[in-house]
């Protein structure tokens, strides 16, 4: 398993393409929300924590296609599925890989792309805490949906259209903490909320995505 | 025909669409019910004229 | 091919084909009734005037907007646990009448809601939901479309319906707890004396029924013709093989 897990971070940094795409594409989406809202610095204040927790959601989505496809065209993924280790614990390592090198940059420049939307002081904090919570969550949720698309050749766009569905209840406690900390108000029930969705997806939904890759694999 | 007063455009546009949309679906379910109907028969004769 | 692949789905076909006229005309009479009772002969509501006409069709297409759902849901277990065929086009019919039911819905709850909100759309929590359901539908088409592979669409979005409803249930309870909202709550109820009253209430059971059925017909009808394009697509490989 530990073995798998190195694999994928070594791929994914050798790479090259996955690791840095999600970042440049945070850094852009949070760039051009002044652009398309105006400069105002009350309002983006107002929509700061909103804006990354979605920046961050689209950006953890864009590379999604990439978490099986690889794998999946070079036969990878029929070795592992013969191999001893279950299915269900390579779509969990796959999805951790995913997290470790997609989702994690992107929890770590949420700060500093706040500092661009003037997010104010107290919401720092409730940001990186709640995207550390909720993160995991996508990142899960979007290996099934991967494994949902995995033979399709134009998959992408069915892909995102499987997926954002599935994060609204995610994105909804992810950003409702992250705008009550930046609000000062009490953060607890969301966080709260939000860890029980990225516990029960991370115990839950490995079984459903290996039932689905076993038969996209068939 | 009641008299719908200032809710007339809301009342009939609500009827309106609702049966447009349910007319598109039958019609649509209707049209390919029919069609695959047909194509059933057509083929089940070939194949059994093939024996 | 085992007999459950041909038998099954035959007498599916055959005993359908008995009942649906009877279905047919019982949809049609009920909807046409109820929708005309309602549009015609009810009285105007004290509040909310002739607008609350459009209930009649909206209440019963959300009701079955939401059944149309559960229904997959049911229809999808059945297809992964016993592997009948018929139950998993059976999801597959019932879900473009739930997109309908539900685009139904929004449009007459945004045509209702701008005359007494005052707006055609709030982010209130049942409308939210809606949209929600809406875009878990599309998806759950969609996927259907993109697999060739009967049988492989079968599986995915079977297990894409189940792993849908758990986060649709979800997302109902995020969007409660994300905004209060002001929809009126439920129309109809036994235990509540807010109740719509029975002059309202009786066309309204009349509609609902009229749409459970118009909802049964068009399901049976659509499953029945994906019986026939599965058996088609069968023929057509035998005689490939044959050729």
């Amino acid at each position: 398993m530990k073995a798998l897990l190195l694999r994928d971070l070594k791929l994914a940094l050798r790479a090259g393409g996955g690791f840095g795409l999600g970042l440049a594409f945070f850094l852009i989406v949070t760039v051009l929300v002044p652009f398309s809202v105006g400069p105002q610095s009350e309002l983006l204040a107002r929509i700061a924590p909103g804006v990354l927790w979605l920046g961050a959601l689209l950006a953890c989505l864009l590379s999604l296609d990439r978490l099986l496809a690889l794998d999946w065209e070079d036969g990878t993924l029929d070795l592992m599925a013969t191999s001893p280790l279950p299915l269900e614990a390579v779509v969990t390592i796959k999805a951790l890989a995913h997290w470790i090198t997609t989702s994690l940059p992107l929890v770590l420049a949420a700060p500093v792309l706040g500092i661009l939307l003037n997010l104010p002081t107290a919401g720092f904090q409730w940001l990186v805490v709640s995207l550390l919570l909720g993160t995991p969550a996508l990142s899960v949720i979007g290996t099934f949906g991967a494994a949902l698309t995995v033979g399709l050749k134009r998959g992408g766009l069915l892909l995102s259209l499987l997926v954002l569905p599935l994060y609204v209840p995610t994105l909804i406690f992810g950003a409702e903490a992250a705008r009550r900390g930046a609000d000062g108000m009490s953060v607890e029930t969301p966080l709260l909320m939000l860890a029980g969705i990225s516990a029960a997806t991370l115990a839950l939904l490995p079984f459903a995505s290996a039932a689905v890759l076993r038969v996209n694999l068939r | 025909m009641p008299d719908l007063g200032k809710y007339a455009f809301d009342v009939l546009a609500s009827y309106g669409a609702s049966l447009l949309l349910l007319g598109g679906l039958l019609a649509l379910t209707l049209g390919r019910g029919a069609k695959v109907r047909q194509d059933m028969h057509k083929m089940e004769q070939r194949s059994k004229s093939r024996g | 091919m085992s007999i459950w692949e041909y038998a099954n789905p035959k007498k599916f076909l055959t005993t359908s084909e008995r009942v649906l006229p009877v279905l047919w005309v019982l949809a049609g009479v009920l909807c046409a009734v109820g929708l005309i009772w309602g549009f015609f002969f009810t009285p105007d509501d004290y509040r909310q005037g002739a607008s609350v006409k459009i209930m009649f069709v909206h209440v019963p297409a959300a009701f079955i907007a939401i059944n149309a759902w559960f229904m997959m849901l049911v229809a999808s277990l059945i297809w992964v646990i016993r592997r009948h065929h018929v139950s998993a086009l059976a999801a597959k019919a019932a879900a473009p009448v739930g997109v309908v039911m539900t685009l139904i819905a929004l449009i007459t709850g945004a045509l209702w809601g701008h005359q007494i909100w005052g707006t055609w759309w709030v982010w209130d929590p049942r409308l939210t939901s809606f949209l929600v359901l809406f875009l878990f539908y599309l998806g759950y088409i969609a996927l259907w479309s993109a697999i060739e592979d009967p049988d492989t669409a079968a599986d995915l979005t079977s297990i894409l319906c189940l792993v849908g409803s758990v986060f649709a249930v979800l997302s109902r309870y995020a969007v409660l707890f994300w905004n209060q909202g002001l929809h009126q709550g439920a129309s109809l109820s036994l235990d509540k004396e807010e109740n719509v009253a029975d002059a309202f209430s009786n066309p309204l059971y009349v509609c609902m029924a009229g749409f459970g059925f118009l909802f049964l017909v068009l399901v049976l009808y659509r499953t029945g013709t994906e019986i026939r394009a599965r058996r088609i697509r069968a023929l057509m490989m035998r005689e490939r093989m044959d050729a």
